[in-house]
């Protein structure tokens, strides 16, 4: 079974994607804030990590850089998960290397499950 | 060190990309200019009277004159532009938090009827959870419709179409009503709320929604940035020889930093450390308090010390009026 992080403070959305994602057999650990996330990605290494931008403590860029920075978490693919839509946004995070930057109201539950099965490499 | 951050500051295109202006509208870039044409200005004068003035005294003041004109000149151009540039910066800022803002219980409501309605989820065969998500829903719903309805009150303010509807009421009363108001929200976040209060105090004579949305104001953020156990005390007193009524909201919680104290009062203004520990917010409450305050004629501030908590406050002008004595009320 494979192990996703999903680093966000919104517990509705924990809720929703975190539901959707154990209906794919998929086991989802929940980080509240940047801090704990990158420690939580340290030492659990999951599969793949969804990650919000506007988080307490340290935001989403800096959790981005701190996890490429580090041996143990950088190969691990990121998927950042957010309403900012800011183009300067989307090119400092993919130049940081997220994998995929997704919008939040632009997609459906069923839409970002699909983007989580191909980041993970499965279809 | 210092010399790195002046050459940042030269870097003149980057500082301008920030205040969304084309780069003859950003301050930097004027003045630079404005130093250019000064520099040139003073080498011509200089060249033109000596050619033709003998007295060497004379020439140096006719330069020194014309370049303090020109330096106070290119002050002046300059200041103008930097306020253009800030509110410029201003709307900027206000789309993204906005957008940011009014996105996010979107999605949280999206994901939530797709998880109600998509059959692998079986959620609506559980009554409890399916409670629970619609409940959700419901908050969501409310925390847009304030959201927007904070939104359109700043625009009434600033279109000056925010009439008020003054009457006599009691400040004590009030803030009863709603501190019962957050009653939930205060033991859900493990605040405790104490209010104290002088018998005989007089009416207000004001526009009570306007009051109390000032009220409900200050205790959301009393309690939205008192972490774990705190205290919130709520005093209300006369003060200034019986003229004013004087209210104050102390907190125990994260404080405001000494840098953004002078932001706090403006629109769309979210201190770092206020996103920090709560990223919902707009940055809307204190401007429409503040609004709201003024225009009762009285007054508003606060005192702040980051880590220790923050004391916010406001004073109401006491109408003196013959029914006065028959309106004070007795405890």
């Amino acid at each position: 079974m494979k192990n996703i992080l999903f680093i966000e403070d919104e517990s509705v959305l924990q809720k929703t994607v975190g539901s959707a994602l154990k209906q794919e057999g998929y086991k989802v650990i929940s980080a509240t804030d940047g801090e704990s996330g990158f420690n939580t990605a340290k030492s659990r290494k999951p599969d793949l990590i969804l990650l919000d931008i506007i988080l307490p403590k340290i935001n989403g860029f800096e959790v981005l850089k701190k996890l490429k920075e580090t041996p143990e978490t950088k190969d691990i693919p990121v998927i950042i998960l957010t309403n900012l839509e800011r183009i300067s946004d989307i090119d400092k995070a993919l130049e940081s290397g997220a994998t995929t930057y997704l919008i939040k109201v632009d997609y459906s539950l069923e839409e970002i499950v699909k983007k989580v099965k191909k980041a993970l490499g499965e279809q | 060190m210092d010399f790195k951050k002046y050459l940042n500051q030269l870097n003149i295109r980057k500082e301008c990309k920030k205040y969304g202006l084309s780069i003859w509208r950003c301050p930097q870039f004027v003045f630079m200019i404005m130093g250019v044409i000064i520099i040139f200005s003073t080498l011509f004068t200089y060249a033109i009277s000596s050619k033709y003035i003998e007295d060497p005294l004379l020439i140096s003041l006719v330069v020194i004159f014309l370049t303090w004109l020109l330096l106070i000149l290119s002050y002046l151009v300059t200041q103008s532009f930097e306020r253009l540039a800030e509110a410029s910066r201003m709307k900027i800022e206000f789309l993204t938090i906005m957008s940011h803002q009014i996105r996010a219980p979107f999605a949280n409501m999206r994901w939530v009827t797709d998880l109600l309605l998509s059959k692998k989820s079986g959620i609506t065969n559980n009554k409890q959870q399916e409670e629970e998500y619609l409940l959700i829903l419901r908050e969501n719903s409310q925390r847009l419709e304030e959201l927007i309805n904070k939104i359109i009150t700043v625009s009434k303010i600033e279109q000056g179409k925010f009439p008020l509807r003054k009457e006599f009421f009691t400040l004590k009363d009030l803030i009863d009503k709603v501190i019962l108001e957050f009653k939930s929200y205060a033991e859900a976040s493990n605040v405790k709320i104490i209010f104290e209060c002088p018998q005989g105090l007089p009416k207000i004579f004001g526009d009570v929604s306007q009051i109390r949305e000032v009220i409900e104001n200050f205790v959301d953020n009393a309690i939205k940035y008192t972490k774990d156990k705190g205290e919130i005390k709520i005093l209300l007193s006369i003060t200034n020889k019986d003229r004013d009524i004087y209210f104050e909201i102390k907190d125990s919680g994260v404080g405001i930093p000494k840098e953004d104290q002078k932001y706090i009062f403006q629109k769309f203004f979210r201190s770092k450390s206020a996103m920090k520990h709560q990223t919902q917010g707009s940055g809307l409450g204190l401007f429409i308090v503040k609004s709201i305050i003024e225009s009762h004629n009285g007054k508003t501030g606060f005192k702040s010390e980051e880590g220790e908590g923050t004391t916010f406050w406001f004073t109401l002008p006491i109408l003196k009026n013959k029914i006065k004595e028959k309106d004070k009320i007795t405890n």
